[in-house]
């Protein structure tokens, strides 16, 4: 069944919440305040995406579940979302104001740790490609990636200063984060045994 | 500016809007049939308001704005959560108790309370530090006139304000993490709460407030950040001393007791250049520069001689 599902189907799938969330701003189903719901949804989905891939690896090592053709499509999702969570906030947000944009990205934190979260995705969705894998090799590729890490919890930190005080979603998505990047600190057993463990 | 005090002044009767063609300037009979039939039920009986000079003419937002977008912790922390959780809270019976710096401290029962107060219509702008805002017409009575019953004591500098602690109603204060150390408290320093702009609001729209905007009892005041019209009020203290106030007590450096609204002083989190206009324009609205004390400049004489980038 899960080797039936189709990669292009996540992609699919992966788009419906953007429709739906831009659907319901533009029919007024979002609530007073449709600019917010969209950025806020946006921003979400790209936590959420980026949070799944991060799935991948502890899904394969600790659960035996190999969904790693998935992977770089939760990941671009994770972007796409990024790229138009970005594109709302300057575009619908605040009207194309580049003074002001540029002094809240430079001044507030929430905006320079977002916007450097956007940074450090750009590489990865730009090498995301088979050939780009090639071209890079292997070893400098999985090297590369691993700036997933520090977007993860940018990406989190960028939650927490968008609010006031200290509500709890902001935080179960900081603990998950941390969570999935400690479970890479795991020591690993030797490969044999891991394939067997697996097996 | 010069303020006239509306309430010292009669009012010709040919200043009184009739209340169908009040609601029908703002569309709100159009709302739906449910809502229609709930003023229309009211009408028969109701008196008009008298239109206050200190309103302002913007068209006020529509009241499913007012009441299905709020901040009110109590009941938690999403915009729509007041709206459907504040339905459990029980405004009666309702005891204010006013004590502190005065001769007169009492335990009132709200309607007791209320009885010889003129109820007016004050249409204002709401700006919250969040960012957005809304122009609301609030049924209320000038602060003033709460206070002075009173008779503060010469001491008296500050007024303490708070909210309800009802955690069996109140879903929020139940809620982890706390957001608040509840009771939500707020302050105002004497001169501000006896500014005629300062109004205790027991409605809106011309009916009783609705539970999620801070039923039965409220703080309004216009030129301030939302957060310091406290909601659902049990307790007014006249003290010496500049009171705790809940934001600026979980953050210092983020919310000062001040509160005025000011463009020129940013929230360390966020700009105050700039706030939208909630209900307007919908996905494509555009912002509006957010104006020195709200836009209401009588306030300056107030604050003449005090640092504004300090005391934010």
């Amino acid at each position: 069944m899960r080797r039936n599902f189709p990669v292009w189907a996540v992609y699919g799938l992966g788009f419906v919440p953007a429709v739906a969330a831009f659907g319901a701003g533009l029919s007024g189903l979002s609530g007073p305040d449709p600019i917010r719901a969209l950025e806020q949804s946006l921003g979400l989905w790209a936590l959420r995406f980026l949070l799944a891939a991060l799935c991948v690896t502890p899904l394969r090592r600790f659960a035996g579940v190999n969904l790693l053709r998935y992977r770089r499509a939760l990941g671009l999702l994770s972007f796409y979302y990024a790229a138009l969570h970005f594109l709302a906030f300057i575009g619908l947000d605040h009207n194309f104001d580049w003074a002001e944009i540029g002094r809240e990205i430079v001044k507030k934190p929430y905006a320079f740790i977002g916007m450097a979260c956007l940074l450090l995705l750009i590489p990865l969705a730009a090498t995301s490609s088979n050939g780009m894998i090639k071209r890079l090799g292997a070893k400098n590729w999985t090297r590369l990636h691993r700036l997933v890490y520090p977007a993860a919890l940018l990406a989190v930190a960028h939650f927490i200063f968008a609010v006031k005080s200290w509500p709890l979603e902001p935080l179960l998505y900081a603990g998950a984060a941390v969570s999935l990047l400690a479970l890479r600190l795991a020591p690993k057993k030797s490969r044999s045994l891991e394939q067997a463990g697996n097996a | 500016m010069l303020i006239r005090v509306s309430t010292d002044r009669p009012v010709a009767s040919s200043e009184i809007t009739p209340r169908a063609a009040w609601l029908n300037r703002r569309d709100v009979l159009g709302a739906g049939a449910a809502l229609g039939l709930g003023f229309a039920g009211v009408s028969a009986t109701a008196a008009p308001t008298p239109r206050s000079p200190l309103s302002t003419d913007e068209k006020p937002n529509r009241l499913s704005d007012i009441t299905g977008y709020n901040n009110f912790y109590e009941f938690g922390v999403g915009k729509s959560d007041p709206a459907a959780n504040a339905g459990r809270l029980k405004t009666r019976p309702w005891t204010l108790r006013i004590d502190g710096l005065v001769d007169k401290p009492a335990d009132y029962a709200l309607e007791d309370f209320l009885k010889p107060l003129t109820l007016e219509e004050r249409i204002y702008r709401m700006r919250c530090v969040e960012g957005w805002s809304m122009v609301i017409p609030w049924l209320g009575f000038p602060l003033a006139d709460a206070i002075s019953r009173a008779q503060p004591q010469s001491a008296a500098k500050y007024v303490a304000f708070e909210t309800l602690y009802r955690p069996d109603e109140m879903s929020g204060q139940r809620g982890f993490p706390r957001i608040i150390p509840w009771p939500y408290r707020e302050g105002l320093r004497l001169d501000e709460a006896m500014h005629p702009l300062t109004i205790l609001a027991t409605g809106l729209y011309g009916e009783p407030l609705p539970n999620q905007n801070g039923a039965p009892l409220r703080l309004v005041v216009p030129w301030k950040y939302g957060f310091k019209g406290i909601k659902s009020i049990v307790r007014l203290t006249l003290v010496a001393e500049q009171p705790p106030t809940s934001w600026s007590m979980i953050g210092p450096d983020e919310y000062g007791f001040f509160a005025n609204v000011n463009p020129n002083v940013d929230h360390p989190r966020w700009s105050q250049a700039t706030e939208r206009r909630i209900g307007e324009g919908g996905l494509f609205a555009k912002r509006l520069k957010t104006q020195m004390f709200n836009g209401y400049d009588s306030v300056a004489s107030l604050y003449s001689g005090l640092d504004l980038r300090a005391n934010y």
